[in-house]
């Protein structure tokens, strides 16, 4: 095979990653600060990208367009069911929270198929065969414009923490829950606040998932690992190394599809899970006493 | 030995013990096949919760990936039956050091590097799911196309061959929840026991103690692995086929830990009951779904969930302690 094939696959691996990473980055900022692992993430994700398969199977509505407000319910999503049914769970040990989210993970599949049946979906949007070309390098159109939006998503996102009061807030929540309460934060409010961000990013990683890969009612549990596989690369509760987790992973899944074959991919990315729980287990970007 | 094995159990926690047994052993007799395929079901998933609790419940180690050992014991078995026509109790002398050495293959990773908590319970996820995409492409094993023993004759039953009818599954699976019963009592009772309770309940402590946290964690998930792939041996041989895609699939692992979770963790009686209430609840809503005219795929799995999310909230400890208390047994071996 010519060199140029690699570097587009390569390309398109990196692409992928980076709406893999937003996905993860959701999954991250939900346990760097509720210490809660969401296990119906991935589920939460299909919920959002069935919304957009309906959105434009019946008013032609481009998933990229519709992806603010399809993020925003997800976000009212997530801290409805922070609020109502994580909250207590709070103090609770892991296995009774886990299996609290695998009921609610158990119940979104489960109402996806009743709702839209097994079979796969897709959007058919018009430049869905588009193509870019840099010099010797083709990108798909659909691979650019979802790794464009990650990014600006994942900056927005950033942004938030870094610089507003509320971002501030939520992360001396995570850095200290006790401190947090003495200095008068409303903590509850504010892990709801930050579930439900962690659910807009997978509601905006649907939307740009959904111009690369089908979706069905199964794949919820399939995504879910992978963003554990990545959040744990990168290192659980970093947000650089959530988005840097998935960009090695999906330069890893295209590099094994294309090398070996596309069925064994997710070997490959467990594989450089279990090297990183090995050689470094607090993640690539983690701190030690995660 | 046995003196003090019943050492503290009140007398009415004996004659309970008592009546249950009989009740089992007794239950072919009367139940028409379809309840036997039922009491199969909860008798397997109470002894494999049984074994998971070992790891969970007493040694406090969260193992999400316990269809690993399930698929280990299964495909070593039924591979040696299909290849070289090696029965299935000798295939068990490969098929139980295979899982045994899968699970010591983790701990080892885990343990010697205090890989715990979250990131221990995904890495045996990540292990189940390597093993699955793995199996899916091995050709020895017939890969995603399934691997099939011969199907069995319902004529005489050959204990040797495990060919034969569900009865016979039944009774092997009841001795084996039986003995993983008093096994694990005597674990309890044994210094290896209070050791585990010890690195549960506080891990530095526990090394500050003197107890040798790594060897016994190590003890804890090889024992737990071992009796889990006698269980996927007799899954092979009970059900005659094997898929990657279903034996080793994360959803087995979560069917495994529901068990015990829901009848409560670190009990003795809770993978029992846990396993008697979900099956229950499975079938009953099958029934009730099929009487109401109900047939949409998903329904059941929907009410499934809801329920669930009704024991775990409104039973936070599992459904054996709240039980102990309403019949007034103090519940010993928490």
């Amino acid at each position: 095979m010519p060199a140029d094939v690699y570097l587009n696959v390569a390309v398109g691996g990196v692409l992928t990653g980076l709406v893999y990473g937003l996905m993860a980055l959701g999954l991250s900022v939900i346990f760097g600060v509720v210490r809660v692992v969401n296990f119906a993430h991935g589920e939460m994700m299909t919920i959002a990208m069935y919304i957009a398969v309906t959105l434009f199977t019946a008013f032609h509505l481009d998933p990229l367009v519709m992806l603010v407000p399809i993020a925003a319910v997800m976000f009212a999503f997530g801290y409805v069911l922070q609020t109502r049914l994580i909250n207590p769970f709070i103090t609770r040990p892991e296995y009774s929270q886990f299996l609290l989210l695998v009921a609610v993970a158990i119940i979104i599949v489960n109402l996806l198929l009743i709702a839209f049946g097994p079979d796969a979906q897709n959007v058919q949007t018009s430049y869905a065969y588009d193509s870019f070309q840099i010099g010797p390098l083709i990108v798909d159109a659909t691979k650019a414009y979802a790794g464009l939006a990650a990014i600006v998503v994942a900056a927005a996102l950033f942004g938030f923490f870094q610089y507003t009061r509320l971002g501030t807030a939520i992360r001396a929540c995570a850095d200290n829950y006790t401190g947090a309460l003495v200095v008068g934060l409303d903590v509850k409010h504010l892990y709801a606040l930050t579930f439900g961000l962690g659910a807009a990013c997978v509601g905006a990683a649907g939307c740009m998932l959904l111009l690369i890969f089908d979706v069905t009612p199964a794949v919820g549990p399939a995504y879910t690992l992978l963003a554990f596989v990545i959040v744990i690369t990168g290192g659980l509760g970093s947000m650089p190394g959530a988005l840097l987790g998935g960009v090695l992973i999906g330069l890893t899944e295209a590099m094994a599809g294309l090398l070996f074959t596309p069925s064994a991919k997710s070997m490959f990315a467990f594989g450089i899970l279990v090297l990183v729980l090995l050689f470094r287990p607090q993640g690539i970007m983690g701190k030690r006493t995660a | 030995m046995i003196a003090s094995l019943i050492e503290g159990v009140p007398h009415r926690a004996l004659a309970l013990l008592g009546a249950l047994l009989v009740a089992l052993v007794a239950a072919p007799l009367v139940a028409g096949d379809y309840l036997l395929t039922v009491l199969i079901l909860i008798l397997y998933f109470a002894y494999i919760g049984q074994a998971w609790n070992i790891m969970m419940g007493f040694a406090g180690q969260l193992s999400l990936g316990h269809a690993l050992y399930v698929g280990l014991g299964a495909y070593t078995a039924a591979s040696l039956y299909v290849h070289f026509g090696i029965g299935p109790w000798l295939g068990l002398l490969v098929a139980v050091p295979v899982a045994a050495l899968a699970g010591a293959f983790i701990g080892f990773l885990a343990f010697r590097f205090r890989v715990a908590g979250v990131y221990f319970a995904i890495l045996t996820i990540a292990v189940a799911e390597f093993a699955r995409v793995g199996f899916d492409h091995l050709s020895w094993t017939s890969g995603s196309s399934g691997l099939f023993l011969p199907v069995a004759q319902f004529t005489h039953n050959d204990l040797w061959q495990l060919r034969g009818h569900p009865v016979m599954f039944y009774y092997i699976l009841l001795a084996a929840t039986v003995f993983a019963f008093i096994f694990c009592r005597a674990l309890l009772q044994s210094r290896v026991g209070y050791f585990w309770r010890a690195i549960r309940e506080d891990e530095e402590a526990a090394r500050s103690a003197g107890i040798d946290v790594f060897h016994y964690k190590m003890i804890a998930v090889v024992i737990s692995a071992a009796m889990t792939s006698f269980a996927g041996v007799i899954y092979a041989f009970y059900y005659n086929n094997l898929f990657p895609e279903q034996v080793f699939h994360i959803s087995r692992s979560i069917e495994i830990i529901l068990g015990p979770i829901v009848g409560g963790i670190g009990t003795l009686f809770g993978p029992i009951l846990g396993a008697v209430v979900l099956t229950g609840l499975a079938e009953t809503l099958t029934a009730a779904l099929a009487a109401a005219g109900i047939d949409l795929p998903g329904a059941k799995q929907v009410f499934y969930g809801v329920c669930l999310l009704l024991v775990i909230t409104t039973l936070p400890d599992g459904v054996w302690p709240w039980v102990c208390k309403r019949i007034g047994l103090a519940e010993r071996n928490k």
